[in-house]
């Protein structure tokens, strides 16, 4: 997006051969990466449509779920992750105006904010682990939706509970008992905040590793105005993973929050 | 821009891009996109023969009424892995991959693809996936049939779901990397003159299908994720048990699923536009109609995909919803049909052996896609679903669509990818041998789904039998068919007549560089000028014998 | 790309603030009793906070039409997904118990 631009006839030493001029390559590489957020934006929306899904069809538990998340945490992430947004697009500019000390020291910023926002998602995780509310029999304790793995352990069961509509039955058919469907479909939340909570850290995983790489090639003296494409695909990259939170941290942790506080 | 001198003997260049580099390092970590699709082509063509393999089975198999030569568990194991070899490692890449990966840079008139490190990633990843499958296979294989369907393959079966699953997962990103780099391609590097309505179908039917590729793909890899996941560690999502939701497995894998038959055919259709105005020395009829169809039929392909799950307890009125739409999903198709038979009137048609595949896509294309309609008919398909019809109809569309496009792809552009003619008595031979084994094969099977044959049973009422005898020996002719060429494709690298930059005198920058193609394409970046197909009277190609 | 404007920092300091104001607002309603319209409100803030984003951070105001394009084509297709699943869902009628 520079203004000055070497011709077509000398060749930046980042000039692939395929590409007719740096223009072309950076159009063409930015272009390429806004392809790729769109296969992850699907990715990710699939899990979203199984989330919505769920959440029409077991919304008690799924509040359940919601009030025993620490919305404190969720918060504070959010605002972790928008600030290293910040950073990052700052270290964008750093790059196509030529500062290069600036830009490794925005870039690092970003990292050090991204791991943070990684710290805090372990310890909610090990939260829940100790709380046994962890999915699956598999990993962890097993799964407990009516207390009594860890003091601090909200009874699920009961939340549910009491917001259920009396109205409403399960199916008559099943021989298990109300509290055994609640205690399912609580699993089922938590299915869902690992999974979506999971897929995202996993993304953030590689968003360090990008920005590792981006880093050591900042110090390098890679990045100037004439060329600073990887810099901008990895901010696009790290600024989408950025608005799967902003949605995420509603969906997760916000559900019908007035009825039973923090 | 063209050349009508016949009087010159076609000669091989003498660099090329298959000897400008020797050694196995040259080619496993080429970077040039007509390398890497005929790496394509070898481990297609692998795969292509394990799913034969196992269909032949089956036909083995289906000869007698009571299930004789299998266990029902091993037949189930031998629909599965024919079912995802073939629509993953063969159908889905074929086209794209070999024909559309050799041929997209050189026909909008670059010199490689926008991404050709991501090209090659591509190749690997569909390697990968595919020993996911193999490994899959030999250590016994699955039996949860290619659809995968929860709560089965996640909480009741036995077998190697999850290999199989993650191969299928990695052979979709392999398949959204190359969709990825089509469509950058198609915007960002076209040639001087070289605008959309210039552009050749089979650029413009490639296109729509990497839409589909990108839009897709993501949905089918989470699907599988979460499917592993369901069997790996008990967690509900689709397993009632659980409390999870088996419909919403099928929602989420109909929804990749059903554009995915759309991603295997647009492609084979642009083949079918690249060859139908060709032998009929005539411009395609509708040039327009033909290029917005094919997006048409993408963009539609992805709301209709309900219409697999008529009978799985979906809302009768979204039902309804779907049924009316796959009914529109039909009417972009019927416009090719329409515009490849109006090329052909009037035209001077000759009946080379690509133009026999494409003579025979349209007719065989037009009764798949016709009884497609009946499946989308509600009423219908309570009686017909999970018969026999069903998969006579998407063996026409899939076999006698798209395979048979594939073929003819193949004969229309070896000359330019090899240099070399392939014979052209024996290859007519295996194309009519083809056609009537295929017909033999699947024609009995509309009557048998008609009937009331399940599909999936490993043994059937006896008096369904001779109409399985019929298949079985329509089975054994096809394969001939299909295997004819792997030999006298081998022969004519070696003996075949020198090709010449245009044998068959057609439009398109293909034609105008040399056969192979030099490892840059061109020897200078052409300037687009003329309007593509320029055939007939007005053109500047004529057949001079 | 020539001719394209860039944002300044201060563009940038400023839609940083907006979006640490739409997480506060956000946090700050979820406690507050709005019925059905409390998950809205959230994800028209979030909406809102994304395209903040979308369009800054990522450039995309200053970008070329036909990266608009292929956002809003994707935010199209997620919305098929979306709405078309539920809309089996939704109409569904059950048996009378």
């Amino acid at each position: 997006m520079s203004t000055s631009q070497t011709t077509t006839t000398d060749h930046h030493p980042a000039l692939a051969h395929q590409f007719d001029s740096m223009e072309q390559q950076q159009d063409a590489s930015t272009f390429g990466m806004w392809v790729f957020l769109l296969t992850e934006l699907m990715m990710f929306g699939g899990l979203f449509t199984a989330y919505l899904i769920y959440r029409l069809k077991y919304y008690p538990a799924f509040v359940a779920g919601s009030t025993s998340i620490s919305v404190s945490w969720g918060f504070a992430n959010t605002l972790i992750l928008i600030a290293s947004s910040f950073t990052m697009a700052m270290s964008v500019w750093a790059a196509q105006n030529g500062k290069r000390r600036m830009q490794v020291w925005l870039l690092l910023s970003t990292m050090v904010l991204g791991s943070a926002f990684l710290g805090v998602k372990a310890k909610e995780y090990y939260d829940k682990w100790d709380e046994c509310h962890i999915p699956g029999h598999v990993i962890g304790k097993g799964f407990n939706a009516w207390g009594g793995c860890s003091a601090t352990n909200k009874s699920l069961g009961n939340i549910a509970e009491e917001i259920r509509d009396p109205k409403e039955h399960g199916n008559p058919n099943t021989p298990e008992t109300a509290a055994e469907q609640i205690a399912r479909q609580t699993e089922i939340f938590f299915s869902f905040y690992f999974l979506m909570t999971g897929l995202h850290a996993f993304h953030m995983v590689i968003g360090l590793g990008l920005l590792t790489w981006l880093t050591l090639r900042a110090r390098h003296g890679d990045f100037g105005p004439a060329y600073y494409t990887p810099i901008e695909l990895g901010g696009l990259y790290w600024h989408f993973v950025d608005i799967v939170w902003i949605f995420l941290f509603p969906l997760l942790y916000l559900i019908s929050r007035h009825q039973h506080g923090v | 821009m063209s050349t009508a001198t016949a009087i010159v003997t076609p000669v091989m260049p003498e660099r090329h891009y298959l000897n400008d580099n020797y050694g196995i390092r040259s080619w496993l970590l080429t970077k040039d996109h007509k390398r890497i699709a005929i790496l394509y082509l070898f481990s297609i063509t692998f795969f292509f023969l394990i799913g034969g393999l196992f269909a032949s089975l089956i036909r083995l198999h289906l000869l007698t009424p009571n299930g004789e030569l299998f266990e029902a568990d091993t037949y189930n194991k031998l629909f599965t892995m024919h079912g995802v070899n073939m629509v993953f490692f063969f159908l889905i890449p074929s086209v794209p991959a070999v024909l559309g990966n050799f041929l997209m840079p050189i026909m909008v008139g670059t010199k490689d693809l926008a991404f050709p490190k991501i090209n090659l990633l591509s190749w690997y990843l569909y390697i990968v996936g595919g020993t996911f499958s193999m490994a899959a296979m030999v250590s016994g294989g699955a039996d949860s049939g290619w659809t995968f369907y929860a709560p089965l393959s996640s909480g009741y079966l036995k077998t190697h779901v999850i290999m199989l699953a993650v191969g299928v997962i990695i052979a979709g990103f392999s398949s959204i990397f190359t969709g990825l780099n089509f469509i950058v391609t198609v915007h960002r590097m076209r040639a001087p003159g070289m605008t959309w309505g210039r552009l050749p179908l089979f650029v413009w039917s490639n296109y729509a299908a990497s839409l589909i590729m990108i839009l897709g793909t993501p949905v089918i890899a989470i699907t599988l994720i979460l499917l592993a996941l369901e069997r790996g560690f008990h967690i509900g999502i689709f397993d009632p048990k659980l409390g999870g939701d088996p419909v919403l497995f099928q929602h989420m894998f109909w929804f990749y699923s059903h554009p995915a038959v759309y991603i295997m055919i647009l492609p084979g259709m642009g083949v079918i536009s690249e060859i139908v105005p060709c032998f009929s020395r005539k411009r395609i009829f509708g040039y327009s109609f033909v290029a917005f169809s094919s997006i048409a039929i993408a963009v539609f392909g992805f709301v209709v995909w309900a219409h697999h799950m008529f009978v799985a307890g979906i809302s009768v009125y979204s039902a309804l919803v779907f049924s009316l739409l796959s009914y529109a999903v039909a009417i972009p198709s019927a416009v090719k049909v329409f515009n490849w038979t109006a090329t052909m009137y009037k035209g001077s048609i000759e009946m080379s052996t690509p133009m026999l595949y494409a003579m025979a896509f349209i007719g065989l294309f037009t009764i798949g896609g016709l009884t497609g309609l009946f499946l989308a008919a509600l009423g219908l398909d309570i009686h017909i679903h999970d018969t026999y019809f069903v998969i006579a109809h998407f063996h026409y569309v899939m076999v006698g669509g798209m395979v048979t496009a594939y073929l003819g792809g193949l004969h229309f552009w070896w000359p330019k990818m090899t240099g070399r003619m392939y014979p052209e008595a024996p290859a007519k031979l295996a194309a009519l041998i083809t056609f009537i084994g295929f017909n033999l094969t699947f024609f009995p099977q509309f009557i048998l789904g008609y009937m009331g044959m399940p599909r999936r049973y490993w043994a059937y009422p006896p008096e369904f039998q001779v109409l399985n005898v019929l298949s079985s020996a329509g089975a054994s002719v096809l394969a001939v068919g299909f295997l004819l060429p792997l030999l006298y494709f081998a022969w004519s690298l070696k003996y075949g007549e020198i090709a010449g930059n245009n044998p068959w005198h057609a439009t398109g920058l293909e034609w105008e560089t040399s056969s192979p193609p030099p490892t840059h394409n061109f020897h200078e970046i052409p300037i687009v000028t003329k309007d593509p197909y320029a055939y007939g009277k007005d053109a500047e190609v004529t057949v001079v014998h | 790309m020539s001719g394209h404007s860039h944002p300044t920092p201060g563009l940038y300091l400023v839609i940083f603030l907006a979006l640490v104001v739409g997480t506060c607002l956000t946090w700050g309603i979820a406690f507050k009793d709005l019925g059905v319209w409390n998950p809205v409100v959230a994800l028209t803030i979030a909406v809102a906070k994304a395209l903040l984003v979308v369009l800054f951070f990522m450039h995309v105001h200053y970008s070329s039409k036909l990266t608009k394009l292929t956002i809003s084509a994707g935010v199209f297709w997620l919305m098929i997904m979306i709405t078309m699943s539920l809309s089996d869902y939704l109409t569904r009628t059950f048996l009378p118990q």
